[in-house]
């Protein structure tokens, strides 16, 4: 089997063809590893030993080196996440603002604690330090969807919005 | 020099220093963690914290880390203050809130620098009381464990192992609280310098596993200064003892040679001391495979009987001592010794010694090849056969580096600047080898062809030099512009491929450089730990003339002193040899199949069990001690042949004392320098100031042996060394190469390494260790290049030409019998070009048999191998000897199974 066709089986084309094109924007390819893994998570939610296997070959770099850099970044996952993944602020004006009761609140919503997926696989809750919005504090983010001035009776409403 | 106050005082300390390096070498008590004199600063661990101050105006000043401070003249500085003190006690205390706490389990335990650190800054309550973080560890092959949990985040670990020595497989992982330093997956770490991580890490999260297998505290070692057995690089160690047994092999600084760093070979090769193969008593053998035990009263008695006797041929050995190798040429005459080199490897060490005279250009010692800016590697796989050379070839190529950043201004222990301003940029690394190597990622370009090419290579570079001709190929043509235009271009070679081309082609590029006006250094590379010993000692008869000789029925005793020869020619010849003549006598220490077909058997002293002299790839006489008594009747080879002979009537060899037999030594021709290579026995006139090998708070002495006997045995009297059996003695000012250990107050780790130093990561104190035998300047003619005799590879129908390929783990003959290394090295196997696997029918995984060599080995199929020739791994089963010259046939073997790979086994996580 051929290097291209052993990357294929474990990337797709699209993605292989996605990552060299941020590739021509950079002076090497390592360069481009951020880039890659957000590529590859886009598509399949999360990075597996298999996809950081195939991106670290793709790029010429070890593995080590790439499970170092994603394993740094928060916003990179390494184990399978939820359809959704909510990730609630537990920063200094969030915290003064009541996030642990809107904690509470999710966590007795879905039934799981932070960190955990729901048995169903609809939620993946994530702790975040500040999302930049403290004057709307306290706030999440739900996948790309900010949601501001949050409250433990808020909570049902907002999550009833995402299945 | 810059004067910077202290704490009020004034020291006068280098500029180019940081104030962490300047404090510490004014012998000022500062605590740190992250910085390392050869890895240099990053600030992250905020240890070494100091409040600097504007001038003798300012009270108040600012908190400051002196690792990332430059030591500029008029630099006011407060250790003592109590901000100060009270913000690095703060940072042990929030570095050890996830610490386990659990030093009286651990290795690192009372030799720990974390420990040592935590005592320093005053640290002594523990308030945090939540739940602390916790991790899996992880299986990182037979050299050491992994404790994660202990870790306090300093990043010295990956700084050592991917920056400084190229590794890939160990990562920082995670961020904040959850950093995690480890592989991707379990599985051997597979960089040859792994074992470093054991000093490197300043607490116990890497600790050397063989040594935790039979563990014991620094404390309750017995320690001597060592020269590692395991190459021609010399470097040198602490090896240490309990029980009779040795436990661990530790780095000792040498400023010119190892530095602060050892290959994973010599840390953990040398566990064939204890190996169960050790010959413990005099043995006579009675029929085949069976000895008698003899009183060693009567063995020397019948070993004294054949030398009056007379027709007695003497084999030395590269891999014993000086001392051992005079005493048998003096024993059986010059005419009648032969070195014990294999006839190519001596003819190619003479070439080498005789290459290094005729040139002015300089032996390196392994600072200087830190310091060229040009290299060029002809023909030797060092990583494998002088591994510590490879560690110093990587910092030749980073150097690059710290001219840059000496251009930019920033200070060259600024790390993460230095690196981040040279963006990559390497100092040119040539390499023409037979296969790709394990330091080509730092090279500037390579050439991968068979030996005879890689010399016509060499010498078309020598021309290159010579005239600005532009018709070579690339690799030639950039090799040459790169050393012409070097200040300080070195030269590396050696014996590897048994190619006598390849050294003379080294030298033609040496003495090219030298007409063009250069001042070149010129590294060769022999196999053993004495090879440059045994050249220099020379003998009458090369190794196929003795084996003639004795095969010939004209040689009544045939005396082998430490070495297996079948490992030196090829097996018939032997064999012919060791069946014809009527007396074998060997003395060696470990079970050889030269051993077992021996009439007499003598049990030899190891390293660790002698006191001897080695020289080194740079001529460097260096002296190892005696670390234990042996036990049994194991005794110095040199001794029972001294007392053999002198029982025969001889009056020679009446030496009592390795002292003696260093004199006899000194005399011989190049040696005279051998009296001042260590002090002896008589070392400060008095048996109190002897040097102690045991530690101060050594414990257990009276009750050690309680098993055996209830009452305290009475300390044996060392007359052999300056170094006394006990924990009495002056260990203090001594020379460097009479070091014992490294331990001062306060600093019970091996980061006191700094306090027995000139200065810090210069000289040792008294001294860098040895004394080089040759001295430089030329003496003699320069070799001509030899009229090579061509011979084309072969194929699949006419069989292939053999070259031999070094391994690190498995060539070497005594290291290759550690435990450690059996478990870390891998089958024998033979290299194919991808075309020739194909024709065989072979392919990796697969078995090839070549009856010539007896034996079966795993196929590799490298993509570099040239058709027509097959890469064998010699020292391993099958070609323990010399490779025989003409076209050999191989066939796959479709019985052949792959021994199951121990690194495979299932894992037990603990």
């Amino acid at each position: 089997m051929s290097e291209v066709s052993q990357l294929i089986e474990a990337l797709s084309v699209e993605e292989v063809d996605a990552i060299e094109a941020e590739i021509t924007h950079l002076p090497d390819r390592e360069s481009a590893a951020i880039e890659a893994m957000r590529i590859v998570q886009e598509k399949r939610g999360w990075i597996s030993d298999e996809s950081l296997r195939a991106i670290a070959r793709l790029l010429g770099m070890p593995t080590e080196a790439l499970d170092s850099i994603a394993t740094f970044y928060n916003l990179i996952f390494r184990k399978p996440v939820g359809r959704h993944v909510l990730m609630l602020c537990d920063s200094v004006s969030c915290y003064v603002m009541g996030c642990d009761k809107v904690r509470t609140a999710v966590c007795d919503q879905l039934g799981v604690e932070m960190g955990e997926t729901t048995p169903d696989g609809r939620f993946t809750l994530l702790p975040i330090v500040c999302l930049g919005a403290c004057d709307r504090a306290p706030v999440m983010i739900i996948d790309e969807e900010l949601i501001t001035h949050l409250s433990a009776d808020s909570i049902p409403d907002i999550l009833s919005g995402f299945d | 020099m810059a004067t910077i106050v202290v704490d009020g005082v004034e020291f006068e300390v280098d500029e180019g220093q940081n104030l962490l390096h300047a404090c510490l070498s004014q012998g000022l008590e500062l605590p740190y963690f992250c910085w390392h004199p050869s890895l240099g600063s990053v600030g992250a661990c905020r240890q070494c914290a100091v409040i600097q101050y504007a001038d003798a105006d300012d009270t108040r000043g600012r908190l400051t880390m002196a690792c990332m401070t430059p030591a500029k003249d008029g630099t006011r500085i407060s250790i003592q203050t109590e901000t100060a003190k009270q913000f690095r006690a703060s940072v042990i205390e929030w570095l050890m809130e996830n610490h386990p706490h659990d030093c009286p389990v651990c290795e690192e335990g009372g030799e720990c620098h974390l420990q040592d650190m935590t005592v320093m800054t005053g640290h002594i309550q523990r308030r945090y009381r939540g739940r602390k973080r916790t991790f899996e560890n992880q299986y990182l092959g037979p050299f050491l464990n992994h404790e994660m949990n202990r870790c306090i985040t300093c990043y010295r670990c990956v700084r050592f192992y991917n920056d400084y020595a190229g590794g890939t497989d160990l990562q920082a992982f995670g961020s904040r609280d959850r950093m995690y330093f480890g592989r991707t997956t379990d599985g051997v770490l597979e960089n040859e310098f792994s074992g470093n991580l054991i000093e490197v890490c300043p607490t116990g999260v890497f600790t050397d596993k063989p040594f935790s297998e039979s563990y014991t505290r620094k404390w309750d070692l017995s320690s001597a200064p060592s020269i590692c057995a395991g190459c021609a690089v010399g470097c040198n160690t602490f090896v240490s003892e309990r029980y009779g047994r040795l436990k661990r092999v530790h780095n000792r600084y040498h400023g010119e040679l190892n530095g602060y760093f050892l290959c994973d070979r010599g840390r953990f090769g040398a566990g064939f001391v204890n190996s169960t193969d050790r010959i413990e008593h005099v043995g006579e053998r009675v029929e085949d495979d069976l000895f008698d035990v003899l009183d060693g009263e009567v063995g020397i008695a019948k070993l004294a009987e054949m030398i009056r006797q007379g027709d007695v041929v003497g084999i030395g050995s590269p891999r014993a001592s000086l001392e051992t190798n005079v005493a048998l040429k003096t024993l059986v005459g010059e005419a009648q010794f032969c070195t014990g080199m294999s006839s190519a490897e001596e003819s190619l060490v003479d070439l080498i010694i005789q290459t290094q005279r005729a040139t002015s250009a300089d032996i390196p010692s392994l600072s200087d090849v830190e310091s060229a800016d040009a290299v060029l590697i002809l023909g030797e796989d060092v990583l494998n056969t002088a591994p510590r050379v490879a560690l110093a070839l990587r910092q030749t190529v980073r150097n690059r580096a710290l001219n840059l950043a000496g251009e930019a201004g920033i200070p060259q222990w600024q790390d993460a600047g230095v690196s981040s301003h040279a963006q990559g940029r390497l100092n040119p690394l040539f390499i023409a080898s037979v296969l790709p190597s394990g330091i080509d990622d730092i090279a500037a370009d390579l050439a991968h062809d068979v030996p005879l090419n890689l010399a016509d290579c060499g010498f078309a570079i020598a021309a290159c030099i010579g005239e600005a001709s532009g018709s070579e190929p690339g690799f030639v043509r950039k090799a040459a512009a790169a050393l012409r235009s070097a200040q300080n271009p070195l030269i590396v070679s050696g014996t590897s491929t048994r190619t006598r081309a390849i050294v003379e082609a080294a030298g033609a590029v040496v003495a090219a450089l030298e007409s063009a006006g250069k001042v070149p250094r010129l590294l060769l590379v022999a196999p053993e730990a004495n090879s440059f010993g045994s050249g220099l000692i020379g003998g009458g008869l090369d190794m196929n003339a003795a084996l003639q000789r004795v095969a010939s029925g004209s040689t009544k005793t045939l005396i082998v002193a430490e070495n297996d020869i079948f490992r030196r020619a090829e097996r018939e010849r032997v064999e012919q040899a060791l069946c014809t003549v009527e007396n074998l006598v060997v003395l060696d220490s470990l079970d050889t199949p030269t051993a077992s077909l021996a009439s007499l058997v003598f049990p030899a002293a190891t390293f660790a069990e002698s006191t001897g002299t080695f020289v080194n790839y740079e001529t460097r006489a260096q002296r190892f001690y005696c670390v234990f008594e042996p036990r049994n009747a194991i005794a110095p080879s040199w001794r029972w042949l001294a007392q053999a002979a002198t029982d025969a009537g001889r009056d020679d060899l009446g030496w009592r004392h390795v002292d003696d037999v260093l004199e006899a030594v000194a005399a011989s021709p190049n040696m005279a320098g051998v009296r001042a290579v260590a002090p002896d026995a008589g070392y400060l006139g008095s048996s109190l100031c002897k040097t102690p090998r045991e530690t101060p708070r050594f414990s257990g002495r009276t009750a050690m042996n309680a098993n055996v006997n209830i009452h305290e045995p009475k300390t044996s009297v060392d007359e052999e060394t300056p170094l006394s059996f006990s924990m009495e003695g002056l260990n203090r000012d001594q020379p460097s190469a009479l070091l014992p250990f490294v331990w001062a107050p306060g600093w019970n780790s091996n980061q006191s390494v700094f306090k027995f130093q000139q200065e810090i990561g210069g000289a040792a104190a008294g001294g860098d260790p040895g004394v080089r035998l040759l001295a430089s300047g030329s003496i003699g003619t320069m070799p001509a290049r030899s009229a090579s005799v061509r011979s084309d590879g072969g194929g699949v129908d006419t069989g292939f030409r053999l070259i031999p390929v070094q391994a690190i783990f498995g060539s070497d003959e005594l290291s290759s019998r550690s435990p450690p290394v059996v478990e870390r090295s891998s089958a024998a196997f033979m290299i194919f070009s991808p075309m020739d696997a194909e024709r065989l029918g072979a392919a990796q995984g697969m078995g090839v048999s070549c009856s010539v060599l007896g034996a079966t080995f795993a196929v590799t199929v490298d993509a570099a191998m040239k058709s027509g020739y097959v890469g064998v791994s010699v020292g391993f089963t099958g070609a323990e000897g010399e490779l025989p010259d003409g076209l050999i046939a191989l066939a796959v073997d479709p019985n052949y199974r792959p021994t199951p790979n121990p690194h495979d086994r299932v894992i037990a996580r603990g």
